[in-house]
C-alpha cells in the first residue's frame, strides 16, 4: 500500500458525529412533528442558501478529516516498508500543488514577483530587484501576459464550474421528477418558480443559485491556483488559500465537538434538577451558579493553562506532532464544553419544572412508571427542540471564540492551522510598508462566510422550532459575560 | 430592602467558597507545584534543588491542605490551601510569580481600565438603544430590514477584525490618533477615543438586534395602542412607553456587567497597550503567572455576584411591581 490510514481521535469523534446526525435525520423523518418543523426551515430561502454554504464548508472539513501517512520511497537494499512521520489528509492530497509549492516569503495574491527585493546577479551585474516566484506565474514567458492568462483561466474555471453545476442540478431535478412522477420540464419550472399560492414548497431555487455561485467561485479559484497563489503566501511562503482551507476543519471541530461535552452534562443535570427537585436541585443549581460566576474567559484561561502544564510534562504520550496538536484541540473542546453547559442546563431545568406538572406526566406516575423511564420517554422528547436550537445557536459563537482564544494564546496548538493562528500571525504585518493584508483578508472572508451562514441558519431553525422562545437574551448574556 | 441585601450577601459566601475551591483544585491539585515549577524553569534537566528553591521563594513548598509538621492552629494555616486560597477572602492576593504585589498592581491598573470601560459602556448603551429605537420607528420598511441585515452581518465578524481594521484605518492610514499607548490626565483622551469607538461599533450588531425584538414585543401591546389612541406622537410613545417597559430585560443583561467593568477588556487593552487589568491578565496568561490568573478569577467572581445583586436592586427602581423580599 502506498499509504497507511491513521485515525486521529478528533477524526473518530467527527465521523461519529456525522453518523449521529444521519441517525437523527432518519429519526426526524419518521416523527411527523419534527418533519414539519424541518420543512419550515426548508421553506426559507435564506436558510437553504446558508445551509448550502455550510455544507460546502463541512465537506472541506470532512475531506480534511481522513488522515493517512504516505509511504516513504523504499531505501536501497531494504525491503522494509516505512511510512512518513508526517500526517496528511485527503484534502492535503487533493491540493498537493498548493501545499508543496512554497515560496521563500510573502507574495501578494496572484503575484508573479516576490514581495521583497533581493540581491541577484543578472548578466554579471549585481542588482536588487523583485525576484520571480518559484510557482506563482512561473509558467508565464512574459509577465505582461499575466492578466490575459488570468482571464483565460477564469473563463475556463467558470465554464467547468457551471458544467459541474449543470450536471448536479440536472441529476437532482431528474430525481425530483421521478419522485413526484411529473415530467422533467414541468419539474424544472416548479423548482424555478414554485406555485407559492397553493403550496409551501422547499426553497430549492435558493439552493441551486447558491450552488451556482459556489461552483463558479470554486472553478475560478481552482483554475487560478493551478498556476498562482490565489490568496498570496505568508511569511514562510506557504499558500494562504491552503492555510485557510485547513483552518476550516479546526473551526468546525471546535464548533461541533464542544457539544459532545455540553450536551450530556446539560441534559442529564438539567433533567435531574428539574424532575427530582429537592436536594438534587440544590446541588446542581449550586454547581452551575459557581461555574457561571467565574468570568468565562478567565475560567477557560485557567483550565487551558493547566492543560498546557499536563501536556508539557508528559511528552511521552504523543508519538507525532499531529497527535499532540490533536490532543490539545480535543482538550480545548472539552474545556469549552465544561464552561458552557450552564446556560443550557438552566433552560432545561426550568422547562422540566413546567413539564413535570403536566397531566400526562402525572398520569404516567399514577401508572407506576419509574422516574428514569418518565424522564426518558415523556420529558426528554419535549426538551429536544430547546437542545437542538441551543446547538445550532452556539456553533457560530464557538467559531468566533476560537479566534479570540488563539489570539490570547490559550487556543489551539500553534502548529495547528486555524483562523485564530492565521490572524495572530498576520496582524503584526499590517505595520509593514507596503501592507501585507492578504492573510487577514482571507481569514476575514472565510470566517464571515462561515459564521454568517451559521447565524442565518440558526435563526431559521429557531424560528421553525420555537418562535416564542427568547433565545436572543441568552446569547447576549453569554456574549456580555465573555 | 436592607434585609434582602444582607441575605443576598450571605448567599454569596457559599458560591465564593465554591469558586475558591475550584481554583484551588485547578491550580494546585490538577498539577502539583513540582510540575509547575519544572515547566516554569523551562528545561527538562532541572535539578531538584532548583525546583525546591523556586517553590520556597513563592511559598509553594508547604503541604497542600494539612501541615502535620506544624503545631496548633498552624497545622491548618501553614498550608498552600490557607496561604494561597483562603487568604483571598480577605482580598490578600500575595505576590505574583515575578515577586510583585498583586493587590498593589490591581489598584494602580484599575484607573486605566475604568477610563476605557466606563465611556464604552455608557456610549455603547446609548448608541445601541437609539439604533434599536430607530429601527423600530421605521419598522416594516426597507430601512428596518436593511438595519437587521446589517446587524446580523456585524455580529458575524470577529471582534479581532474590528480592532485590527479600526487601528489600521484610523491610526495608520488616516493618522488621526496614536496607534497605541497610554498616559494619565487629560492627555489620555487621544489614546482612549479609538478603543472606545471600536468597542461601541463592534457591540452594536448583537445588542441592537436583541433590543429591537424586545421593543417590537412591547409595541403590539394594548397600552401602546391606548397611548396612540390618546393622540400621543409616535416618538413620545416610543420613549415614554415602549422604552420604559422594555427596560427590565435590557437591565438584566446590562447591570450585571457594570462591576465587571473593573476587569477591563482583554482584547482592547492588549491591542492598544493600555496598562489596565485586562492587559495585566493577558500578560499573566502569556507568562503563565498562575498567581495572577488565580486572583483575577476570584475578583471576577466577586464582581459578578455584586452585579447580580445590583440587577435585582435595579428591578425595583424601574418596575414598581417588583418587591424584594
Amino acid at each position: 500500500m502506498d499509504f497507511k490510514p491513521l485515525l486521529l481521535w478528533s477524526d473518530i469523534l467527527l465521523w461519529a458525529m456525522v453518523a449521529g446526525c444521519i441517525a437523527l435525520a432518519v429519526y426526524c423523518r419518521r416523527q411527523d412533528y419534527l418533519r414539519r418543523a424541518w420543512r419550515r426551515v426548508g421553506e426559507s430561502g435564506v436558510a437553504m442558501a446558508s445551509a448550502t454554504i455550510l455544507a460546502a464548508f463541512i465537506s472541506v472539513g470532512l475531506l480534511d478529516s481522513l488522515h493517512f501517512q504516505p509511504r516513504l520511497p523504499a531505501q536501497e537494499g531494504s525491503s522494509e516498508v516505512q511510512y512518513a512521520p508526517e500526517v496528511l489528509s485527503v484534502l492535503d492530497a487533493l491540493v498537493a500543488d498548493l501545499r508543496l509549492n512554497k515560496e521563500k516569503t510573502y507574495s501578494a495574491p496572484l503575484a508573479t514577483h516576490a514581495f521583497a527585493k533581493e540581491t541577484m546577479e543578472r548578466d554579471g551585474v549585481q542588482t536588487r530587484d523583485y525576484p520571480r516566484l518559484k510557482w506563482g506565474g512561473a509558467h508565464l514567458e512574459d509577465v505582461a501576459g499575466r492578466d490575459s492568462d488570468l482571464a483565460r483561466r477564469a473563463a475556463g474555471g467558470a465554464f467547468y464550474g457551471l458544467l459541474l453545476w449543470a450536471v448536479v442540478v440536472g441529476v437532482a431535478v431528474g430525481w425530483m421528477a421521478l419522485a413526484r412522477g411529473a415530467p422533467y420540464g414541468a419539474t424544472c419550472r416548479t423548482v424555478w418558480r414554485p406555485d407559492t399560492a397553493a403550496t409551501r414548497p422547499i426553497a430549492w431555487r435558493a439552493v441551486f443559485v447558491t450552488l451556482a455561485v459556489l461552483c463558479v467561485i470554486g472553478g475560478v479559484t481552482a483554475a487560478w491556483s493551478a498556476g498562482y497563489h490565489v490568496f498570496g503566501t505568508d511569511k514562510v511562503g506557504q499558500d494562504v488559500l491552503y492555510l485557510s482551507l485547513k483552518s476550516v476543519r479546526t473551526a468546525l471541530l471546535i464548533g461541533t465537538l464542544t457539544t459532545l461535552v455540553t450536551l450530556p452534562l446539560a441534559v442529564a443535570l438539567g433533567l435531574i434538577a428539574g424532575f427530582r427537585g429537592g436536594w438534587w436541585d440544590d446541588a446542581i443549581q449550586y454547581l452551575y451558579t459557581v461555574l457561571n460566576s467565574i468570568p468565562g474567559v478567565l475560567l477557560i484561561a485557567a483550565m487551558v493553562l493547566m492543560m498546557q502544564v499536563i501536556i508539557d510534562t508528559h511528552p511521552e504520550w504523543f508519538e507525532t506532532a499531529a497527535e499532540r496538536a490533536d490532543a490539545r484541540l480535543l482538550a480545548l473542546c472539552f474545556i469549552l464544553g465544561l464552561t458552557s453547559w450552564t446556560g443550557l442546563c438552566r433552560l432545561l431545568r426550568a422547562e422540566t419544572l413546567k413539564l413535570r406538572e403536566l397531566d400526562y406526566v402525572q398520569a404516567a406516575r399514577a401508572f407506576g412508571v419509574g422516574d428514569a423511564r418518565i424522564m426518558a420517554r415523556h420529558i426528554l422528547p419535549n426538551l429536544m427542540h430547546i437542545v437542538l436550537i441551543a446547538l445550532v445557536m452556539d456553533f457560530s459563537g464557538l467559531v468566533l471564540s476560537e479566534a479570540v482564544l488563539s489570539y490570547i494564546g490559550i487556543g489551539v496548538d500553534s502548529s495547528m492551522n486555524s483562523f485564530g493562528t492565521m490572524i495572530n500571525a498576520a496582524r503584526l504585518e499590517l505595520s509593514r510598508e507596503p501592507v501585507v493584508w492578504w492573510s487577514l483578508a482571507a481569514a476575514f472572508v472565510l470566517m464571515l462566510a462561515l459564521v454568517l451562514a451559521a447565524n442565518l441558519f440558526a435563526d431559521a431553525v429557531r424560528d421553525a422550532f420555537d418562535p416564542r422562545f427568547q433565545w436572543r437574551a441568552r446569547r447576549i448574556l453569554k456574549k456580555v459575560a465573555a | 430592602m436592607i434585609a434582602y441585601i444582607i441575605r443576598r450577601l450571605l448567599y454569596a459566601i457559599p458560591i465564593l467558597i465554591g469558586v475558591n475551591l475550584i481554583t484551588f483544585l485547578l491550580f494546585f491539585v490538577v498539577n502539583s507545584p513540582d510540575d509547575i515549577a519544572r515547566m516554569q524553569l523551562g528545561a527538562k534537566r532541572v535539578t531538584p534543588e532548583a525546583i525546591e528553591k523556586w517553590k520556597a521563594e513563592r511559598g509553594y513548598d508547604k503541604p497542600l491542605v494539612w501541615n502535620a509538621a506544624a503545631s496548633g492552629v498552624a497545622k491548618a494555616t501553614d498550608t498552600i490551601l490557607f496561604d494561597k486560597s483562603i487568604r483571598m477572602f480577605a482580598l490578600d492576593f500575595g505576590r505574583a510569580d515575578d515577586g510583585r504585589d498583586i493587590a498593589l498592581e490591581i489598584r494602580s491598573r484599575m484607573g486605566p481600565s475604568l477610563a476605557i470601560a466606563i465611556p464604552t459602556f455608557i456610549l455603547g448603551l446609548f448608541v445601541t438603544v437609539s439604533f434599536a429605537l430607530l429601527l423600530v420607528f421605521f419598522r416594516n420598511t426597507a430601512l428596518d430590514v436593511g438595519g437587521v441585515v446589517l446587524c446580523v452581518a456585524a455580529m458575524s465578524i470577529s471582534g479581532l477584525f474590528y480592532i485590527i481594521g479600526g487601528q489600521y484605518l484610523v491610526s495608520k492610514v488616516w493618522n488621526l490618533v496614536p496607534i497605541s499607548g497610554y498616559s494619565g490626565g487629560l492627555d489620555a483622551g487621544k489614546f482612549l477615543i479609538l478603543p472606545v469607538l471600536i468597542s461601541v461599533v463592534g457591540g452594536i450588531g448583537a445588542s441592537a438586534r436583541w433590543y429591537r425584538t424586545l421593543f417590537l414585543e412591547e409595541i403590539n401591546k394594548d397600552y401602546v395602542r391606548t397611548a396612540r389612541a390618546k393622540g400621543l406622537s409616535e416618538l413620545r410613545v416610543l420613549f415614554r412607553h415602549v422604552l420604559k417597559n422594555a427596560m427590565i430585560p435590557i437591565l438584566t443583561g446590562v447591570v450585571v456587567v457594570i462591576p465587571l467593568l473593573f476587569m477591563g477588556s482583554l482584547l482592547l487593552e492588549s491591542f492598544f497597550g493600555i496598562p489596565g487589568l485586562g492587559s495585566y491578565t493577558i500578560d499573566a496568561i502569556g507568562s503563565q503567572d498562575f498567581a495572577v490568573v488565580r486572583s483575577m478569577v476570584f475578583i471576577g467572581s466577586v464582581l459578578y455576584i455584586v452585579g447580580l445583586l445590583l440587577t435585582d436592586i435595579s428591578y425595583t427602581l424601574v418596575d414598581p411591581r417588583v418587591r424584594l423580599n
